[in-house]
């Protein structure tokens, strides 16, 4: 029975429902002979068993629809299957009482409460945000972390991974950040919305009881697609999670702070789809347009003129083989306003947090700090940290070769300033709230090991009013 | 609305549609897909079926939808009211569509590309009767303080036309009909706009040679890789290396008339920050506001992937444009690697046979066809103009052998490679000086030696060749320590250093230093080689060079980027003399 009059009103055929799937492949259903379905749309599915299911449409066409199934495939047959589409695409209904939820990544309740439900439904695909319509984000977040709020600062708006690797400490600094993050002022609190995908149970554990402990959890939404839950729901995990902080930011003008952990995750779960819908692969055998992919929804952060809300993006992702090349950080990279790179040999040395803050980078700082926000010193301090650091690593493999005696007197005291700089200034322990000024502080200290006139990147006046050494 | 049915939709894979039941459609033709009216646009033929891609979200497109053609190319709009403008990849304002739906794009949603109110006060250049052909001005209005625009007759007519009827002087919108032509008995009506397919070049009367550089303010740039106005160049680099950063300082202070910036695929607060800043940021030649020579493209990496691949060709399209009115116009593309990207995805969904890292086997012809479009030309009306190129790239992992940069490498002729220890060192702009070429340098020696008597050609060559000394030598150091190395030796390494710290290296935030006027860079780039001429000559004779090195003179070289203005560089022939005189002294200290 094909359908080819296209002026049908559609919504009178969302109560059709077919039975017989004519293939299923991993978590793709394939339908035949039904209406014309849209592009997206969401479906319902009702397994043989009784159990509903839901999916999304991936690929329409005259002959065949192919719909791929949050839950999983398991336990449909061909025959049995039946499905519902209902014309409209996967929506969240947003509230704020999902503040203080354990949710899954539909966002239907996971706490043996009642499913949440708002008064408005939003697509979870989002919308892109008109670029005139956003305010460039100029709001210094003070983490309490020296090296962070010193040299790669976070501001109100910004999206800033932590590229980590498997077994570094990225959980805890997560929840440290999420612990101590204040605006300067303390305006207002921080609402956080957050969405784990493919970690374990106890990783997910370790997050509700941090938030526990700090007693911030009525603050917190969180969306769990842990480990062993199907793919598919893995791929819209982040997208739930920030449609939730979108209405949060932007309807009810709260600050958000939005963590997902594993980007690596979901991108494997993103991979899967692809290959097993038989795409063309680009590098590794990720699709062409995970770039895109990634976009949507990193992209979903920032502050929007004339409102008061904003959306702060930390993702976590462990960078697989610690390779920062590798395609998902390297995309990620290219999307988010800086990053946050950890070093497996500073974690080997016991040096928390372990941030290799040559290679971190923050974009949004230079027009966040300085006079007014954080202190005036604070940019050239912090471009002068970056090039003396980078000078005591060059020092160091000089040394490696011809031994330390041999140092000339300068390049002592620049391992002298690398010891201090990582045992005290970015060394510091986990419940350490740091204010600005005590890490711009630390910082003369550490550079003050070092003569004045290896400070070029700093002002005669900013040394003569802060410099220790000598 | 307009167009009439062309067929329906068979099959829906992301921005990707297959039409059925094609009755008469072109190849690149503009349809609109559904009651929803998405735009998109035709790019295979085969029989009956059609394959379109569609510029905006294709959710909710069903089967049986039907396609709606429009009988012409993708085009651009192009008329008074471009500049200050803000569009995104297909020519839709952003600011209308704000107005329409909100602080999010909505679905489906258009406006025209300029203000069809607005009047503009024309002044006619063509009188009834006289001759006209394609590209004549009819006449002119002032867009902007600085940019006076000419209404040309419409690029794509041939042949001569007689003027029969030219509109007075006075204010008119652009859809006011300002001047009517006739040939062979053949009357039509002309207002303000044009169109203007986007794939297609504009095209010109002749190609002209280059020989005049496109002054950015940026050091390294300008004395070391110059481009050259109409010409292309690549600026390839891993995230956070400055790609961006150096693309917005060269669209803040180069020295073209007309500057369009397309953010292609990348970060939409970036394009906030341009969007900000630029109507506060002063052009230092015209005392104007920099927004009022601007035009900006923002299709950000969230935005359709579809309109993305469009951005740039609209971009160039309007950058054509204003060619042809005799401005030199800069364009700055970032990134193009997204704009491959857009093509791979693209590719991808249709199933076409991929080539080098899934990208099809037509990247390289499409960056070609890109790059050609730049040139320095003499246009229909007899005016020069030129379009020059710069194109940031952003190789995967930061590795230069992945196909768009070495594609790219192929058409361009200048090379600004950044260089991520650069960047990590804060060193910027990360422009490697030894990985970076141009091949603009011989060109344009003619035009900097006559603003430096002859000396600029010679001093690049001398500091290319100490840079590259010192590379070698930094080999050395790496293994055996500076120490060993000779005065002689170590003095190069000073100079370079100094070199790196007070030439090179340029802060973009810096109120002074964050343009370099051509008399300041040819003075700085003297007083330097002056160090290194006086002071090998002192080491020769017995001078250690730490004395050297410690000359409270030295210091204030490696301090006169910010301290000497730049209508003010006599104050580097002080510190010359002064230079002159303290190496002296020291060399009589030791002289018996």
């Amino acid at each position: 029975m094909k359908n080819d009059n296209s002026t049908l009103d559609r919504t009178l055929l969302r109560g059709r429902e077919y039975r017989g799937a004519s293939r299923i492949d991993g978590a793709l259903v394939y339908m035949k002979n039904t209406h014309p379905v849209g592009y997206n749309e969401l479906v319902e599915i009702t397994a043989p068993d009784g159990r509903h299911l839901s999916g999304q449409v991936l690929d329409t066409s005259d002959d065949a629809v192919c719909v791929q199934v949050f839950e999983g495939t398991d336990g449909l047959n061909l025959p049995d299957t039946r499905m519902h589409f209902l014309g409209e695409p996967l929506s969240l209904s947003v509230t704020e009482d999902m503040l203080g939820r354990v949710m899954n990544g539909l966002g239907k309740s996971r706490d043996g409460g009642a499913d949440p439900r708002g008064s408005e439904e939003r697509d979870v695909n989002g919308a892109a945000v008109n670029p005139t319509s956003r305010e460039y984000p100029r709001d210094f977040i003070q983490t309490g972390i020296s090296v962070i709020d010193g040299m790669t600062t976070l501001i109100q708006g910004q999206k800033l991974p932590i590229f980590s690797g498997n077994g570094l400490s990225h959980n805890q600094l997560a929840a440290q950040i999420v612990r101590q993050a204040k605006v300067r002022g303390g305006k207002s609190e921080f609402a956080i919305v957050f969405a784990a995908m493919g970690v374990k149970y106890d990783v997910a554990r370790y997050f509700i009881d941090s938030f526990e402990e700090t007693g911030v959890l009525d603050n917190v939404a969180l969306f769990l697609s842990l480990a062993d839950d199907p793919s598919i729901e893995k791929t819209v995990t982040p997208k739930t999670a920030l449609t939730l902080a979108e209405h949060l930011a932007f309807d009810k003008g709260k600050q958000v702070l939005v963590i997902m952990t594993d980007m690596t995750n979901y991108c494997e779960s993103l991979r899967e789809i692809s290959t097993m819908r038989g795409e063309i692969p680009s590098r590794k055998g990720y699709p062409g347009y995970l770039y895109s992919n990634l976009a949507e929804i990193y992209e979903r952060s920032g502050k929007i003129a004339g409102l008061s809300g904003s959306i702060t993006q930390l993702p976590i992702l462990t960078m697989p083989n610690d390779d920062i090349s590798h395609p998902i950080p390297d995309l990620t990279g290219y999307i988010t306003e800086g990053q946050i790179v950890f070093d497996r040999e500073l974690a080997g040395r016991g040096v928390y947090p372990p941030i290799n803050c040559l290679a971190s980078l923050s974009r949004l700082m230079k027009d966040g700090i300085g006079e007014g926000m954080t202190r005036a010193d604070h940019p050239h301090l912090s471009n002068q940290l970056y090039a003396s650091y980078s000078k005591v690593k060059e020092v160091r493999n000089l040394a490696s070769v011809i031994g330390e005696e041999e140092l000339s007197e300068t390049d002592n005291l620049y391992m002298k300033f690398g010891d201090f700089f990582e045992h005290k200034f970015l060394n510091q322990a986990f419940d350490e709230d740091r204010s600005i000024d005590q890490t711009l502080d630390l910082a003369w200290k550490a550079l003050s090991i070092l003569p004045s006139e290896e400070l070029q990147r700093l002002t005669e006046e900013e040394i003569s009013e802060h410099y220790q050494g000598e | 609305m307009q167009g009439k049915i062309i067929g329906q939709v068979k099959r829906v894979n992301g921005p990707v549609l297959q039409v059925k039941g094609i009755t008469d459609a072109s190849m690149m033709e503009l349809v609109h897909v559904g009651e929803g009216r998405i735009v998109g646009e035709i790019v295979k033929l085969s029989g009956s079926q059609a394959t379109v891609q569609v510029y905006e979200d294709a959710t909710g497109i069903a089967p049986g939808d039907n396609v709606y053609g429009s009988g012409m190319s993708l085009s651009c709009t192009l008329a008074p009211g471009l500049i200050g403008n803000i569009y995104d990849g297909i020519q839709r304002p952003l600011e209308e569509l704000r107005k329409l739906s909100g602080n999010f794009i909505g679905k489906g949603i258009a406006a025209p590309a300029v203000d069809e109110e607005k009047l503009w006060h024309f002044v006619p250049q063509v009188s009834v009767n006289s001759t006209v052909s394609a590209g004549s001005v009819l006449g002119y209005v002032q867009e902007t303080s600085r940019v006076r625009h000419f209404i040309m007759l419409d690029s794509a007519l041939s042949g001569e036309f007689n003027v029969d009827f030219i509109e007075e002087e006075g204010d008119y919108n652009v859809k006011h009909t300002i001047a009517s032509v006739s040939q062979n008995g053949e009357s039509r009506s002309l207002d303000m706009i044009q169109y203007h397919p986007i794939r297609v070049p504009r095209p010109v009367k002749d190609r002209l040679s280059l020989s005049e550089p496109l002054v950015t303010g940026l050091r390294v740039i300008d004395s070391l890789f110059p481009l050259a106005k109409g010409g292309t160049v690549a600026i390839p680099g891993g995230f956070g290396t400055g790609k961006t950063m150096t693309q917005h300082s060269i669209a803040q202070w180069c020295d073209a008339d007309i500057i369009v910036y397309i953010g292609c695929g990348e970060r939409g607060n970036e394009m906030t920050d341009v969007l900000r800043e630029f109507p506060h940021l002063v052009d230092p030649r015209t005392g104007k506001s920099l927004m009022e020579r601007t035009i900006l493209i923002a299709n950000t990496s969230n935005m359709p992937v579809s309109a993305r691949e469009a951005s740039i060709y609209t971009g160039i399209t309007m950058a054509e444009y204003y060619r042809d009115m005799g401005y030199n116009v800069a364009i700055m593309a970032d990134s193009t690697s997204r704009w491959a990207e857009a093509l791979r995805e693209l590719s991808g969904r249709m199933e076409e046979m991929p080539a080098e890292e899934g990208f099809p086997a037509y990247l390289a012809t499409r960056i070609a066809q890109f790059y050609e479009r730049a040139g320095h030309v003499r246009t229909l009306n007899g005016q020069e103009g030129s379009v020059s190129i710069i194109g940031a790239v952003s190789p995967p992992g930061g590795d230069f052998s992945e196909p768009v940069t070495q594609h790219t490498r192929r058409f361009v002729r200048c090379f600004w490679g950044l260089d991520r220890s650069l960047a990590s060192a804060r060193h910027y702009p990360a422009i490697s000086w030894l990985d970076s070429y141009s091949e603009y340098a011989d060109e344009l020696k003619k035009w900097w030696d006559e603003k430096s008597q002859g000396r600029w050609s010679k001093n690049r060559e001398r500091i290319m060749e100490l840079l590259q000394k010192e590379t070698r030598l930094q080999q050395i150091v790496k293994l055996v320590g500076s120490d060993a190395l000779p005065d002689s030796q170590n003095f190069i390494l000073e100079v370079c250093s100094l070199f790196k710290n007070a030439f090179l290296q340029q802060n973009a935030f810096d109120e002074i230093d964050r343009y370099c006027s051509v008399e300041k860079q040819i003075a700085m780039m003297d007083i330097i080689l002056q160090y290194y001429d006086e002071g090998s000559d002192a080491i020769s004779k017995g001078v250690p060079m730490v004395k050297i090195r410690r000359l409270s003179v030295v210091q204030d070289i490696a301090r006169m980027r910010f301290s000497v203005s730049n209508d003010n560089v006599s104050e580097i022939d002080r510190l010359s003399l002064r230079l002159q005189r303290s190496i002296m002294q020291l060399g009589g200290l030791y002289e018996e």
